[in-house]
Formats: structure tokens, sequence, C-alpha cells
């Protein structure tokens, strides 16, 4: 029990201390390494905690596609080096302290709730989808995931199918003056339009009209 | 303190979410950093689904969670497109120089 806690208190800790450095951080491509090390250090904690399988997914999905995604961009756009105006600009200045307010606020009021919740003892009855101890996090997901939840497994799909062509959508770009070719010209061309049958004449030769 | 509870795993998830929000107030260089402050934002949400997953022993959370993750997947992709091509039309990305609304 006290090596599961060293362990929830060393990674929580890289996770808040690479929280904040994500946000205070100069360099855009440092925030996007330290997103990386929270995911990291959150999918340790979800793995800690017994869920396997979204731990696994975290890493990939967050880290393996969402991060490198993040980072092909700062780096293609070139923003790394703009110059962070903290508490200097004075046109942004008035929003920093309203915006420390309310988030110091928002906070608190979380903890209050998180605080007040822990005495409330008969809250945790749950009846449904119990996890069993026999089966694997893998196992017990799989059986839930493709058969309760089978609409919204695939709705998640079309999700990702829109955004899929959404993005790729905003960001084709037609440029003009190029040549390409029109599938649909080529398919309906027919004999008549391309083949011309001559008689060709001795001695005459044939005059060709492009 | 030596017994990890369900407490513990909230206020993290409490600390993470906060620490997404001033990203998000308070932020003034780019608009990647905000999209990268919604995905703590996510996060912290994600870390309180899980944990009542397991400490109430039901298995409902961890499904909603993946879901949560599909969203922000897309949600990263879509806004990062919007960003490039906000970029590619007016060439920068800069909070304070987006006021192309005039809102």
């Amino acid at each position: 029990m006290i090596f599961h806690a060293i362990f929830f208190y060393i990674f929580s800790f890289i996770a808040i201390i690479s929280a904040v450095m994500l946000t205070v951080s100069k360099n855009t491509v440092h925030s996007v390494f330290f997103l990386i090390l929270d995911f990291i250090s959150i999918s340790c904690l979800f793995i800690m905690i017994g869920a396997e399988f979204l731990g696994m997914i975290m890493l990939i999905v967050y880290v393996g596609a969402v991060a490198v995604l993040f980072l092909f961009v700062v780096m293609m756009l070139n923003v790394a080096q703009q110059k962070n105006t903290w508490f200097k600009s004075s046109s942004t200045s008035s929003h920093i302290p309203v915006g420390l307010l309310v988030s110091l606020i928002i906070f608190f009021e979380i903890i209050i709730v998180i605080g007040g919740w822990k005495y409330k003892p008969d809250l945790l009855n749950s009846i449904s989808l119990n996890i069993s101890s026999e089966v694997t996090n893998t196992h017990s997901l799989g059986y839930v995931l493709y058969t309760d939840y089978i609409h919204l497994f695939q709705l998640s799909g079309m999700i990702l199918l829109v955004a899929m062509i959404g993005a790729i959508v905003l960001t084709f770009r037609r440029r003009s003056g190029l040549k390409k070719q029109s599938y649909f010209k080529q398919i309906s061309r027919e004999r008549k339009e391309g083949v011309d049958l001559v008689d060709v004449k001795s001695k005459k030769g044939v005059k060709i009209n492009v | 303190m030596f017994e990890i509870g369900l407490g513990h795993y909230l206020t993290l998830g409490a600390i993470i979410f906060t620490i997404g929000v001033v990203g998000i107030f308070l932020n003034r260089k780019n608009v990647i950093v905000i999209l990268m402050s919604i995905e703590l934002i996510l996060l912290a949400v994600n870390i309180n689904l899980v944990s009542f997953s397991m400490f109430i022993n039901d298995l409902s959370g961890q499904i909603f969670t993946l879901f949560i993750l599909t969203v922000a997947a897309a949600e990263a992709a879509i806004g990062l497109a919007i960003i490039v091509v906000y970029y590619r039309n007016s060439g920068t990305v800069r909070v304070e120089e987006i006021d192309k609304l005039k809102g």
C-alpha cells in the first residue's frame, strides 16, 4: 500500500509540474513535450489504478497521434520561437488578474465539492456493469463495448470519419494553372470524337486538322 | 496520507482541470497552446471518470473515457486543420492578432 502511495505521488507530481510548464513555457515545442510527459504520467496512473487498456490506449492515441500531430503543426507553422509576453504587454494585462481570480475560484469550488462529497456515505451503489476480478480489464471492456455500447461505438467511428473528411477539406487547396487529369472527360470520350476514318487517295496525302 | 483513495484522484483531476483553464485564460502566445490546454481539460475529465469507475466498481466510466478519447482526437485534428488554414491566410496564429471578427 505504501508503494502504491509513493508511486501515486510521484506520477501525479510529474503530471502537475508538466501541466504548469505546458502553460508557462516560452517555447511552443517545449509545451508539446510537456504535454507528452503529462499524458505519459497520467497513463501510468491509469495502469496503476487497474485500467490497463485505457492507459495503453492513452499512450497510443495521445502520445502516438495527437501529440505528434501538435508537434508537426508547431514545427510546420514556425511559431516555436514567438516571444511570450506574460505580464508585460499593456493591452492584455487587464485579463490576467481576472483570469487568475476566476480560475482560483473554480479550483476552490471543485475542491469544496470533493470535500463535501466525501461525507455522503451511501452514494456509491452501482448495480450495472460490475467489474469482475476473473476477467482482465481488456476482456471486460470488450464484452460490453461491442454489445451494450455498439451504437455509440459506431457513432464514434462516424465522428472520426467526419473529422478526417473535415480536416482534408479544410486544408485542401486548389491551385490555379495546374494541369490535371479529368477522369470524367476521359471516360466519357467516344469513338466518334476520337477516331476519324479517311480514305487516302493515291499521291494526294491526307490533311490533318487538329 | 498513505491510503490513496478516490479523493486523491479527484483532487489530481481538479488541479489539472484548473491548470487547463488557467492556460486558456492567460495565454497570450498562440492558439496551439490553447488547444493543448483543452486537451489537458479533457485529460482531467478522463481521470475523474476512470477513478470513479474503479472505485465504485462500474465499467461504464471507462467506456465513456474511450468515447472522450475519440472526440478529443477528432477535435485536435479539426482544430489543427483550422489553425493551418488560418496561418496560410493571415500569416499569424498569435492570439492578440486574431481579431478579424471584431468581436
